[in-house]
């Protein structure tokens, strides 16, 4: 009882925070177009229902890449570094997984997406680590240098894919499809998650992919709970010096909990950009990807916590396909991130909120202390 | 020396905006406020004082209209910023989170009010630009000097250098100078001496909604004629060159101009025949800007000067 009363404690903030910012946007619709105002908020809540099983599916495709770029700055934020370069490990990690999903055909079977994605780890991870190593040798600020290797990510890859014969689809500007072995599966959801159009069947994009996005938040649940070397990474974000103090390498902590990060964003280029049936394309533009920076938005909804994320970045992508909806009432889809960016906003309260959740129950719990003892 | 010329007045175009955010970050910073908003409050000024030309340029152009727009994109960012001052000050919030939901917002928000305001219901905000100065009387005859400084100019570069003569004699030789900077490194020493914590922060971060909403108007201006919902990511630019310049302002002086030097030969390197000649992919002159700032960090910054207090809320029972 005890346990699931601490559980919604810690929810609570961000719960307030969701109805809080959702009533906002409502307000915005009211304002701005009233006669719809209200069905206009179903479509909102409603998200991926809107268009049933597929729309379901579309929501888990969207929420792939998110929950991975929110592991990797919710995972950087415990060892107490902010990790804005999501958005350059991510392009690097899905060329590196376009590339292999397009040149290494000779790989058997499955074995060639496996292949292309931890390729596209690896490569995030590379990217990330370099933050870490200037962090922890060059003392450079984690924020500056993730700046700037997102735009060196970018253009790099914007370079090596014009420089390519192999990716380079020139008539669309943009990386060429990837081959089918390099796809990842879908793993049987194409059954669950459909629309019956008469007897053809409208498959969403879901893959294997929200699976393995799931599995890797479990695994950086354990690796951040139950083992030796998560606690000194979250000892580090606590306090370094008590830290060193006590015998953790501060270094070796920055480095690899950046690289773990990198990783992370990393896979989530790769799974988004390796999504069946022929791998999504990387445009040749000088945008920088904005999954990175929604990346930061889950993970602080999710409040760090890996299994928070997940949930967290479920919500954002299951609003975000709902917003796609809104068209035909008259809104625009922006709406969607406003009200994001109000619900992140809302959760900045969330300190002074549990503090008046906390102040209340404690002081029911001094009454009732005081009953007992008759007074 | 026409290479050299146009060099010079292209590194105006993207200094002076780095520049005066730089600066409005430091302000926030040194008062103990992080601000990761600049690229919002750039986005917002950017959009309100750009509707505002939209709206009256057949009325009125030049530079009476233009110091109008500026003082718009000041009042709009000072506005916006008070969001992030409430959350960060009175509600001790985390100030990474208050920036980040409101770098998410102002783009957004920008779209959403351009499509609902403009009859033909594009994103795009048109201006017509009136503002571009051909040769300052006088100064403009000036050999070479008057030719990198004084043609082909805007009002915005000679404001923007005033503003950092103004924060660097503000920061330093003024009793509100001292009293910023002490709420940045020790507030409760500075509570303990009668200043007003809660005071000094909110005067920070409101000075740095100013300059990040005249960023906005400024970056825009010289570089396009629309606006849409986009500052091209130079608000983090800047909070990279506030931190490269360590939170001084003559440091940020260098940094920005030594940043934007990098981003004119990269914008403009097929103009300079030698660069030209050598066949380089553009793309990898557009990352040299990048690289080389890394590169200088990776060198200098063994000592780091962050505010001390930066980033933490005020908590008046911490002695």
């Amino acid at each position: 009882m005890n346990k699931i009363k601490k559980w919604l404690l810690s929810i609570s903030p961000s719960l307030i925070a969701i109805l809080s910012g959702v009533f906002a946007g409502f307000i915005i619709m009211l304002i701005s177009n009233p006669a719809n105002a209200f069905s206009g908020l179903i479509v909102i809540l409603k998200g991926g229902w809107n268009s049933g099983m597929k729309g379901v599916g579309q929501v888990l495709y969207f929420a792939t890449p998110i929950i991975l770029t929110g592991l990797s700055v919710g995972f950087a934020f415990k060892t107490g570094m902010f990790n804005i370069g999501a958005s350059g490990q991510l392009v690097v990690g899905a060329l590196a997984s376009i590339y292999v999903g397009i040149n290494w055909t000779f790989l058997p079977g499955h074995l060639h997406w496996i292949v292309a994605m931890l390729m596209g780890t690896l490569a995030g991870m590379v990217w990330g680590m370099l933050v870490g190593l200037l962090k922890a040798y060059r003392n450079v600020n984690e924020v500056i240098s993730a700046i700037m290797l997102n735009y060196i990510g970018m253009y790099g890859v914007n370079y090596l894919i014009k420089s390519s014969n192999s990716m380079y689809d020139i008539l669309r500007n943009q990386t060429a499809n990837v081959a089918a072995s390099a796809a990842i599966p879908k793993a049987g959801l194409d059954n669950i998650f459909y629309n019956l159009i008469g007897k053809f069947k409208d498959v969403s994009s879901v893959n294997a992919g929200i699976i393995i996005a799931v599995v890797v938040a479990i695994i950086i649940h354990i690796l951040l709970n139950r083992t030796t070397f998560g606690y000194e990474l979250k000892a580090c974000g606590h306090n370094r010096y008590a830290s060193q103090y006590a015998g953790v390498n501060e270094n070796r902590a920055i480095i690899l909990s950046m690289a773990i990060a990198g990783a992370l964003s990393g896979m989530a280029g790769a799974l988004m950009f390796l999504a069946p049936p022929s791998g999504m394309h990387i445009h040749v533009q000088e945008v920088l990807a904005p999954q990175g920076f929604n990346g930061i938005a889950v993970a602080l909804l999710g409040l760090s916590h890996p299994i928070g994320i997940i949930f967290a970045a479920l919500f954002i992508a299951h609003i975000t396909v709902g917003g796609g909806y809104l068209q035909s009432l008259r809104y625009m889809r922006e709406i969607i991130d406003i009200i994001i960016g109000l619900i992140i906003y809302f959760s900045a309260f969330s300190l002074l909120m549990r503090n008046i959740v906390l102040r209340a129950t404690r002081k029911r719990k001094q009454y009732a202390g005081e009953e007992e003892a008759g007074v | 020396m026409d290479i050299l010329y146009f060099i010079v007045q292209q590194m105006m175009f993207f200094s002076i905006p780095l520049l005066l955010v730089a600066l409005g970050g430091m302000f926030s910073e040194r008062s103990g406020v992080v601000n990761i908003a600049l690229e919002g409050i750039m986005v917002w000024g950017a959009f309100f004082s750009i509707l505002f030309i939209n709206n009256v340029q057949h009325v009125m152009s030049g530079q009476g209209l233009l110091i109008l727009a500026m003082l718009i994109a000041i009042v709009a960012g000072m506005v916006f910023s008070l969001l992030h001052a409430y959350a960060a000050i009175n509600l001790s919030s985390d100030q990474t989170i208050s920036g980040t939901a409101l770098n998410m917002i102002a783009p957004a928000a920008a779209i959403y009010l351009a499509r609902s305001i403009q009859e033909n219901g594009v994103q795009q905000v048109q201006f017509i630009n009136t503002f571009r100065i051909e040769k300052v009387p006088f100064l403009g005859e000036i050999p070479v000097i008057g030719n990198m400084f004084f043609r082909n100019c805007y009002i915005t570069t000679y404001i923007g250098v005033a503003i950092f003569l103004i924060s660097y004699f503000l920061l330093y030789k003024t009793r509100f100078g001292l009293r910023l900077r002490s709420c940045g490194e020790h507030p409760q020493a500075a509570d303990s001496v009668g200043i007003n914590v809660y005071k000094m922060r909110y005067a920070g971060v409101l000075l740095s909604g100013a300059l990040a909403g005249l960023g906005g108007l400024v970056y825009v201006i010289p570089v396009s004629t629309n606006f849409n919902a986009t500052v091209s990511g130079y608000g983090f630019l800047a909070l990279a060159v506030l931190i490269f310049g360590q939170w001084t302002p003559k440091r940020i002086f260098f940094a920005a101009f030594f940043f934007g030097g990098m981003k004119a030969i990269a914008s403009s390197y097929s103009g300079i025949p030698f660069l030209q000649s050598l066949g380089i992919p553009s793309d990898i002159y557009k990352m040299i800007p990048y690289i080389a700032t890394l590169a200088v960090l990776a060198f200098s910054s063994k000592k780091s000067q962050a505010p001390r207090a930066s980033g933490v809320p005020y908590d008046k029972g911490l002695r």
